[in-house]
């Protein structure tokens, strides 16, 4: 079978990509499935693929928390003119499922959206999901710089330094995220050195016996 | 009639091999084509990167971003099936020391992930004991050795560069691939410090070396198996021809209980447990050679008691599993501003550094007995889980694009793009070590504990002494100095305390533990002979790193090879003599 295909069916078949394709509406479709590796195309050993399945009919984080985690994660990494943004990249997804593949992360993540919650309540009498955005950028603005955080809200600063990462992270191993970055590797070459124009800027170049000793090609 | 019986396997074999890693699948393959039959016992299951595919997926292809989990300690990508844990197979330690022990349970072993850093041992590397008074010597010297490193290379590959340095010998060498840029950088701050930095020496191929295997297509992929088997795993580049003789049979999934011996205390076989069936079977051969790395084959002989060997078989020295010892290592790691905003290209160059330094210092001069190599790395890799952590730790101490430095942390267009401009700036450097194989660093077999199998599990004993934590603080000082040299900034490592040990990793951990079943020429303080012969049994062999009486700063894999190579002939010869 075709390996889109594959993903495709999968997914429709997976309780729990079922459950995010609805809460998260605003999502390319592809994307989504693209996180969710529903269909691992690479060499999994028996015990692998029972744990593969277990997690994947899990799930975490319920609807309200995948909001939330939607919202920030379009803060932290939005759209611009280079690339889309985390949720179009399939972040939120990939959050959803380290915290089900890595534990540790469960009662930070949580308790953190639970946290950002009781303090939009008092200011806003709001949920953050709910907050206006101006809202929401003025409770992330107390989290967002560890150095310059007032000392009450340093739990906060954990839980954004976590969700940055996550949300970075998710972004930039997506397909979207690594076009965006500009990697061009991962595929067969012929590794001949650094580049002339990239040598010349940095004012180095390979010394003579670099150049008669190193191996060489054809073409 | 008993609930469970032990089956037989009917036929009579020349050789059985236990493991199939760097050591067993030398043996095979030299024995194999010397038309000796051969039975080759694995703990795991069957592997060819070839078709356990890993190689060339993308981070996206995994729902973890290539993150590590129980079974894939490396990554979601590596090829070792294992781990510091395996279920139902635990290991114990002892007086609240620790030691960590790394299990790849599959053909090929810990192989097949390897870093592929094929370092001949120098002379002083196996005379040791008359350099500094510490340890002991080698029963056999370079000279022995070095026709089989010569043999290794041309079997193996290796690229390399004649440098002619006292302790680091040259190789037959395929050529190098050119530095990467933040390498360049690295060999100039070296030249300026006379610190070498060099060509490094591993097992890829940069050049074809026979018609099975491929050339390296530069993915900077080893440690996840390559599709063409071009750079060296015993799976693909020993055991896979080994078989193809014909002369081997392989049993997967063989957990080894005991060496079975007779009356005469001569090695009749192997019982094991079959891994898939859950029952207990055994082989008989001629001759018994153990590569199940330095602890398991420690294991199994402490675990092969009969009524002439209380102590376990190949144990009257009582020194089986004494002399344990693995690398040091401790790493520094930062960025290279100059590096920041800088061209893309593909720069993947082959599964790890391109440059390396020897030791290059005189330990006479130092408050350290041994020396230690450095391994680097850095550049524009392909992002994986953990891309990007910590930028709260990075974007406020450097002016971003605009020239102005910002308030560390953030979100939004300001923090996308920073992850943009810091990509392919970060570098860093380990130190891998040689520690002093001592008598008081051991494992041994827990009295309180088996496996799931009923196999007796190993505990372990090991502390580090202060010649390791003093070469610890030689490596900080020496990674600071190269780091601040190049204009870099260090990042992490820069921590070194007598409390923390300098960074040193917890004994175990480079994954380079030797010296279980050392060899030497005085039975009373050795298991082994200088052919790896045991000196109790001389049917029985050892060839992973259990015979190795001291670690050098070097990575052991060429050495184990070149000695099972050795340990093969010498059985092949012993076997025409009928003295087997």
């Amino acid at each position: 079978m075709d390996r889109r295909k594959y993903l495709k069916t999968m997914a429709v078949s997976s309780v729990g990509a079922a459950a995010l394709l609805q809460s998260c509406e605003t999502k390319p479709k592809q994307e989504i499935k693209e996180a969710e590796g529903a269909a691992l195309n690479y060499d999994r050993t028996a015990a692998e693929k029972i744990r593969e399945e277990k997690l994947r009919s899990e799930k975490f984080f319920d609807d309200h928390e995948m909001k939330t985690i939607t919202i920030l994660s379009d803060i932290i990494i939005p759209k611009d003119d280079v690339s889309g943004s985390a949720s179009e990249a399939g972040v939120p997804a990939f959050i959803e499922f380290m915290a089900k593949d890595q534990p540790r992360y469960q009662t930070p993540l949580r308790g953190g959206l639970k946290w950002l919650d009781i303090q939009t309540l008092k200011r806003f009498n709001s949920d953050f999901a709910s907050c206006t955005s101006e809202q929401q950028i003025e409770i992330v603005d107390e989290i967002a710089f560890p150095e310059k955080a007032k000392p009450e809200f340093q739990q906060g600063v954990t839980f954004f330094n976590t969700m940055r990462d996550l949300t970075a992270c998710g972004f930039f191993t997506s397909k979207m995220g690594i076009k965006d970055l500009g990697y061009v590797g991962n595929t067969p070459n012929q590794w001949d050195g650094v580049p002339a124009d990239v040598l010349a800027q940095y004012g180095v170049q390979y010394d003579e016996r670099t150049l008669a000793e190193s191996v060489k090609f054809d073409s | 009639m008993p609930e469970f019986q032990i089956k037989k396997t009917a036929k009579n074999y020349d050789v059985c091999i236990v493991g199939s890693g760097a050591g067993g699948g030398m043996a095979a393959y030299v024995l194999a084509n010397a038309g000796i039959k051969v039975v080759l016992l694995e703990a795991g299951p069957l592997y060819d990167p070839a078709k356990n595919v890993t190689q060339l997926k993308w981070p996206w292809e995994s729902p973890r971003r290539g993150a590590s989990t129980p079974y894939r300690n490396f990554g979601d990508f590596d090829a070792a099936y294992g781990g510091w844990e395996l279920e139902g197979e635990p290991y114990t330690r002892k007086s609240g020391t620790r030691f960590d022990w790394f299990r790849s349970r599959m053909v090929g072993g810990r192989t097949n992930h390897w870093g592929r850093i094929s370092l001949r041992f120098g002379p002083k590397d196996f005379k040791h004991k008359s350099i500094d008074g510490l340890g002991d010597d080698w029963p056999i010297g370079y000279d022995d050795v070095a026709p089989f490193y010569d043999k290794v290379d041309r079997l193996v590959g290796v690229f390399g560069s004649k440098e002619n340095f006292d302790n680091e010998p040259n190789g037959i060498f395929l050529p190098p691939p050119k530095p990467r840029l933040h390498e360049l950088f690295i060999k100039e701050a070296g030249a300026s410090m006379n610190i070498p930095v060099i060509p490094s020496r591993l097992s890829i191929l940069t050049k074809p070396v026979n018609k099975e295997r491929g050339v390296c297509f530069y993915c900077s992929q080893c440690n996840r198996g390559c599709t063409v088997h071009a750079d060296f795993s015993s799976s693909s580049v020993l055991v896979k021809p080994a078989i193809a003789t014909g002369n081997v049979d392989i049993i997967p999934n063989a957990m080894a209980r005991e060496v079975l011996t007779n009356d005469e205390g001569v090695a009749t076989g192997i019982s094991f447990v079959n891994k898939d069936d859950m029952q207990e079977y055994t082989v008989n051969a001629k001759v018994v050679m153990l590569a199940a790395s330095a602890c398991e084959s420690a294991r199994l002989l402490l675990n092969s008691k009969s009524s002439r060997n209380p102590n376990g078989l190949a144990n009257a020295s009582n020194v089986v599993g004494k002399y344990l010892h693995d690398s040091t290592g401790t790493d520094m790691g930062g960025i290279l501003p100059k590096l920041i905003g800088r061209k893309r290209y593909n720069e993947d160059g082959v599964g790890g550094m391109h440059v390396y330094t020897p030791w290059w210092l005189d330990n006479k001069k130092l408050n350290f007995p041994r020396g230690y190599h450095i391994e680097y790395y850095g550049g524009m890799g392909m992002p994986g889980y953990g891309f990007g952590f910590g930028m709260q730790g990075t974007n406020g101490k450097y002016p971003g694009r605009d020239g102005k430095k910002k308030e560390a942390g953030g979100y939004g267009a300001s923090l996308k793009d920073d992850y943009r401009y810091f990509y392919g700036a970060s570098f860093g450097m380990s130190g891998r070590g040689e520690a002093i194989a001592r008598e008081d660093n051991y494992c041994e077999i827990d009295p309180g504990t088996v496996d799931k199998y009923g196999i007796p599990v190993l505990r372990f004993h090991y502390k580090w002494s202060d010649y390791e934590i003093q070469q610890a603080k030689h490596m900080k000082e020496t990674f600071a100095e190269i780091i601040t040299k190049m204009g870099g900034v260090i990042t992490y490592g820069n921590d070194g305390t007598p409390e923390n040990e300098y960074g040193l990793a917890a004994p175990g951990r480079i994954i380079h533990e030797v010296g279980t079943t050392r060899m030497g020429n005085d039975p009373k303080k050795s298991a082994v002979n200088k052919f790896n012969q045991a000196h109790d049994c001389k049917n029985l062999f050892v060839v992973d790193g259990g015979p190795f009486v001291s670690q050098a700063d070097k990575n052991p894999t060429w050495t184990i090879l070149a000695l099972s190579m050795r340990a093969s002939e010498y059985i092949i010869d012993e076997l025409k003599k009928q003295n087997l």
